[in-house]
């Protein structure tokens, strides 16, 4: 799922500091997974602007609602009858949720409240690690179900680099050396020839190097 | 080696020559003098002087502009490119922009993180790896083609090195195996990492001769020699992929801080004498870290002087 | 045992410090409350087994909030003592209630106070 981490407070309230009535929407979606945008850090993030907008002696009208998805029109047109009530949106999605709540009302200011960082998983509650980079060619049948363009610093499709020091990476001994898991993993499913076979060079037209992407899938529209 | 070059470095390891490399790091200003005072001091003593290419992720004036430099003096250069900071558009155009000033060697390595560096907030490339750089020379040399499809007739005549690193993680079956797929790839020569720890490069070696491996690509030993204790311990310490036992770290700690540089030397030396008998090694690439004056004196005691002269 | 301790303190009860959350924290201070403690087990004793490990760390969350909102770390404070310990909270609530004194009352409070009413409400 789509990883996101809360904006810093200060970095919050120097965007809406100026809007008199402002809506805290969450997402129920991946960044409530995360607890970085879901209904209950919308709670926190409107009291925590509440108190110091109050404390600053200009108190503001902040409201809190959270949608089933921001990435969905559906959800979105549920904010129809009400937006107009806000000088401001501060929308605690991804920033895919945050540019289609703007598509959507095309003249209310809509701030981003979370830094979205990455697709990957959760480790433990409260540690997550990224898993993919969104290539649109998923090679992992050929690394061992590894994947080194997300857990290579380099992302080596031929690794390990000489910088992959007791199976950590050179950019940071906390972090595993992706090409050391692949070749673990190749080892371990007794398939270490892949190990030695050059890769080539990848086709990136499908990354975000092709260009902004886009699916159409015929058979599912209406 | 399959493909013959123009390389002088490729003629002298052909003729069973010991080959000696060593290299320049180019400055952080537009001073191109520094390139040639350095190439001054060494030139004589070894057969083709490498060029690094923003080591260590740190920006400085480019390797291809300095082997040009080199080669206008009569000198013989190893271009080094990484492709940290280059996507295969340019990779491809230098590599065709060195050969056209007469550039035969060519030194392919995917390079430090910039994190490393002076730019650590960049962005990096790796549209390629060091692999899939080396598979790439050899294509535009052999087939006279760009990785796009381009066919062209001039072609790249590179000598086509790269690195290994018998040090490195996991372990060194695995960084055998690595070295193997490198000569899958087209390698031609290999430079090593800086050697400290004797018993895992014989045990490197040992693999790879076992597989004959060393019968396809010269294998050339990496030799730095230690200017005293404190760079031993930074060495051993902070470069990742860098093993210097503590023996080593000792032994310079065991004379006067005066008489440690010297040590430093005394100790690469023994290590040429030792290498030369290990089966495989087929020259050194001498990494003399701002210490380019030592080359020489290191060269002439290892019995490397004066160097063979080919046509 | 009939201790003594100030009788502006409010106590909400719950099962165990690990159901205290971010959010009831800073409502308290919204509401206009001067200062608030979370009163948890010893550590290492939870019923629960890690709930005042768990608070600790929220409070600790809510105490950089507060700090960035300007209403200062000082005013929110967690402490450990077992049931057993009546003197103890007495201790803890003089202890608390004389630190909120001298910080002298939430400025949120002063800040509702001179504000006209229907302004307060206006929150959903």
């Amino acid at each position: 799922m789509i990883r996101a981490v809360g904006k810093p407070l200060e970095e919050v309230i120097g965007m809406v500091q100026d809007y008199p009535r402002i809506l805290v929407a969450g997402c129920d979606g991946c960044v409530t997974v995360c607890e970085a945008g879901g209904l209950k850090e919308v709670k926190v993030l409107a009291a925590a602007l509440r108190l110091y907008f109050t404390q600053q002696g200009e108190p503001k009208q902040i409201d809190e609602t959270s949608l089933t998805r921001q990435c969905d029109k559906e959800y979105l047109a549920q904010l129809g009858d009400r937006i107009d009530g806000y000088d401001a949106v501060l929308s605690l999605a991804c920033g895919c949720g945050v540019q289609f709540l703007a598509d959507m009302y095309t003249t209310k200011p809509v701030y981003p409240g979370v830094d979205t960082t990455f697709l990957g998983v959760t480790e433990e509650r409260g540690v997550y690690t990224e898993r993919c980079q969104a290539c649109g060619r998923c090679i992992l049948a050929d690394t061992g179900g590894v994947c080194p363009i997300a857990r290579c610093s380099k992302r080596m499709l031929n690794g390990p680099c000489g910088g992959s020091d007791k199976g950590k990476c050179e950019v940071n001994p906390e972090m595993p050396c992706g090409w050391q898991l692949i070749y673990e993993r190749l080892k371990a499913l007794g398939q270490l020839d892949r190990f030695e076979q050059p890769i080539t060079p990848k086709d990136w037209t499908t990354s975000r190097d092709g260009g902004v992407r886009k699916i159409v899938r015929e058979d599912l529209r209406v | 080696m399959s493909a013959e070059t123009p390389s002088k470095l490729q003629k002298i390891l052909n003729a069973g020559h010991f080959a000696v490399c060593s290299e320049v790091g180019p400055p952080r200003s537009a001073d191109g003098s520094v390139i040639e005072h350095k190439g001054r001091l060494i030139g004589n003593h070894v057969d083709a002087i490498n060029v690094t290419d923003h080591q260590t992720s740190v920006c400085r004036l480019c390797s291809l502009a300095s082997v040009i430099r080199l080669k206008q003096m009569g000198l013989e250069p190893i271009l080094q490119m990484v492709t940290r900071d280059r996507n295969r558009i340019a990779l491809q155009g230098d590599i065709l922009g060195a050969a056209s000033w007469g550039v035969n060697n060519i030194l392919c390595l995917t390079g430090d993180h910039q994190v490393f560096g002076d730019h650590a907030n960049a962005i990096n490339v790796f549209d390629l790896d060091s692999i899939q750089l080396i598979a790439t020379v050899k294509m535009m040399r052999d087939e006279g083609r760009l990785l796009g499809g381009h066919q062209f007739h001039v072609k790249p005549q590179m000598f086509i090195g790269a690195a290994a690193n018998p040090f490195a993680g996991p372990n060194v079956e695995m960084r055998v195996a690595r070295l193997a797929k490198k000569l899958a790839a087209g390698v031609q020569f290999i430079q090593t990492q800086c050697i400290y720890n004797m018993d895992t490069m014989k045990t490197f070696m040992k693999l790879v001769v076992d597989r004959g491996l060393h019968e396809k690509v010269a294998i050339m030993a990496g030799i730095t020699p230690l200017k005293n204790v404190g760079m031993a311990r930074y060495m051993q310490k902070r470069v990742p992929g860098m093993d210097v036992p503590e023996s080593v770290v000792k032994r310079l700690a065991g004379v006067p801080k005066e008489k440690q540089p010297e040590e430093g030397i005394n100790f690469a030396i023994e290590q040429i004498e030792e290498l030369k008998e290990v089966p495989g090694i087929r020259g050194f690439h001498i990494m003399a870290i701002e210490w380019e004056e030592k080359v020489p004196e290191i060269v002439e005691r290892a019995g490397l002087y004066p160097r063979p002269v080919v046509d | 045992m009939r201790l003594q301790y100030p009788t502006d303190i409010r106590i909400i009860q719950v099962p165990c410090t690990g159901k205290v959350d971010i959010i009831h924290l800073l409502t308290a201070f919204e509401e206009g409350a001067d200062g608030v403690f979370v009163a948890g087990c010893l550590e290492g004793d939870c019923h629960f087994l890690e709930g005042n490990l768990h608070a600790k760390k929220r409070v600790q969350r809510v105490k950089e909030i507060l700090d960035k909102v300007g209403l200062g770390v000082g005013r929110l404070e967690m402490y450990n003592l077992s049931a057993g310990m009546g003197p103890r909270f007495a201790e803890i609530a003089r202890e608390m209630d004389q630190r909120i004194r001298e910080l002298g009352p939430s400025p949120i409070r002063k800040a509702k106070a001179s504000l006209p009413k229907a302004e307060t409400e206006m929150r959903v």
